[in-house]
């Protein structure tokens, strides 16, 4: 039988410690989504949405909902103390302009030149849909990808050179996975972490690029339970 | 000079003149702040052949959906259309509907360039990804950029919270979103509105978009639709 690896909440909860106090973030779809819930109780971010949200708080609880107040996802959320809201253009401003510290989107595919793609899968039916990822990426000053570290048919989704579509080139920082978490630097793939039980070798071989490390690779930190 | 009357008696009045083959831009996202008696309104009036401008393309038959459904649209500028745009997609997988695809903070841009007397600028978003093709592509301050084209419309139908009878608007929450935007990318912006109010009696630090940029107002029916 396999080892386990990280769950899609592990990876979240893992996510959420590159938080810094003060940020101010901006979360994507998938396992971007799960990350605010697991942000340290010393630590205080403030969530962006590009719809024109800065502040924005917890989903709503039923029966409070407001329908005019809803994050990317169409989720009704609240606004925290300090909040406020703007136009669409000025939630670009903060994006695109590099005002926000640090971003999390989902991802595809990422390449060893940090390039990522997570907007569309070849072949699928539909037409696709960009969304805010493309401002997000090139914007953000800080850019993680959390994903599965490979596909469902166990291809790598850490590659060379991206073969899906291109949200944005050389634009993430670290990625995130149920396997690892890895720094692209100029020099390469950085291994900086490896899942509880994994060995440098074995993440390796589920990646295609080459994973530089130390002799010794620390697990993967998750908060005290 | 006398001023002209922007407050329309009915939603059916306030888009009985837009013609087949007109460029309209849709105000919303999420749910919220979609022009919805506007769109209903045209869809009993019945103008084809229309491109329109919006995030994404409706809900089924919410929002934008019925206007698809009803096959009155045959081109879409959008930054994601959306995979409960049931309508949209079937058009879209049969190649009966042109779409150009634009990342959301683009849209934005674009459509402030052209409000803006802007008529294209250089974007650091797409380059290097297939959103670059066919645009000129410079390198300024050693960072590559591509060419954005300013993107304006005949019509902005937008939803905002309350209006004053000379045209000013506020929003409400997160339902601002594209709406203040398309009003200065538009010939005619018309503005739905949940309450109408005498002129002045609006704050005038909080009026979000100012008069200029709205040519009618019209009461908005219930809360919304979709």
């Amino acid at each position: 039988m396999p080892k386990a690896r990280l769950t899609r909440e592990q990876i979240a909860e893992r996510a959420a410690l590159e938080l810094p106090d003060g940020a101010y973030v901006n979360l994507g779809w998938g396992i971007p989504n799960l990350i605010a819930a697991y942000v340290p109780s010393q630590v205080t971010v403030y969530f962006h949405s590009e719809n024109g949200i800065l502040g924005m708080g917890p989903r709503a609880k039923p029966g409070e909902e407001d329908f005019d107040l809803v994050d990317a996802m169409k989720v009704p959320v609240t606004l925290l103390p300090g909040g406020s809201y703007f136009s669409q253009d000025d939630a670009h401003v903060m994006t695109r302009g590099g005002h926000l510290d640090i971003c999390i989107l989902g991802g595809l595919q990422v390449s060893e030149h940090g390039d990522l793609a997570n907007w569309r899968i070849p072949g699928a039916k539909g037409a696709g849909g960009i969304g805010g990822a493309m401002d997000i990426s090139v914007g953000a000053q800080k850019l993680i990808v959390t994903m599965e570290h490979t596909a469902k048919d166990g291809s790598p989704k850490i590659v060379k050179t991206c073969s899906y579509p291109l949200t944005a080139i050389d634009c993430v920082d670290t990625i995130i996975t149920d396997l690892a978490v890895i720094d692209v630097t100029p020099e390469g793939l950085v291994l900086r972490e490896v899942a509880p039980g994994f060995t440098p070798e074995e993440v390796q071989k589920f990646t295609e690029p080459k994973l530089r490390h130390s002799t010794n690779v620390p697990a993967m930190r998750l908060q005290p339970r | 000079m006398t001023s002209k009357e922007k407050v329309y008696p009915t939603i059916d009045a306030a888009v009985a003149d837009i013609p087949d083959g007109a460029t309209i831009m849709f105000g919303g996202f999420g749910g919220a702040g979609f022009p919805n008696n506007l769109i209903q309104a045209l869809a009993r009036q019945g103008a084809r052949n229309l491109s329109v401008i919006s995030n994404n393309c409706g809900t089924g038959e919410g929002e934008l959906g019925l206007l698809f459904k009803n096959r009155q649209i045959r081109r879409v500028v959008a930054a994601f259309p959306g995979p409960g745009a049931k309508y949209f997609q079937e058009q879209f997988d049969a190649g009966e509907i042109e779409l150009e695809l634009v990342p959301q903070g683009i849209l934005c841009e674009r459509m402030r360039a052209f409000g803006a007397g802007i008529p294209a600028f250089f974007s650091p978003v797409g380059v290097g990804t297939e959103i670059a093709s066919g645009k000129e592509e410079r390198v300024i301050r050693g960072k590559r950029y591509i060419l954005e084209q300013a993107l304006g419309a005949d019509y902005a139908f937008i939803r905002a919270y309350r209006a004053d009878h000379m045209g000013n608007l506020i929003y409400h929450k997160a339902a601002r979103n594209f709406n203040p935007i398309m009003a200065t990318a538009a010939k005619f912006t018309i503005a739905e509105v949940e309450e109408i109010v005498g002129t002045g009696k609006l704050d005038p630090e909080a009026i979000i978009t100012p008069s200029i940029f709205v040519d009618r107002i019209v009461q908005a029916e219930g809360k919304r639709y979709a």
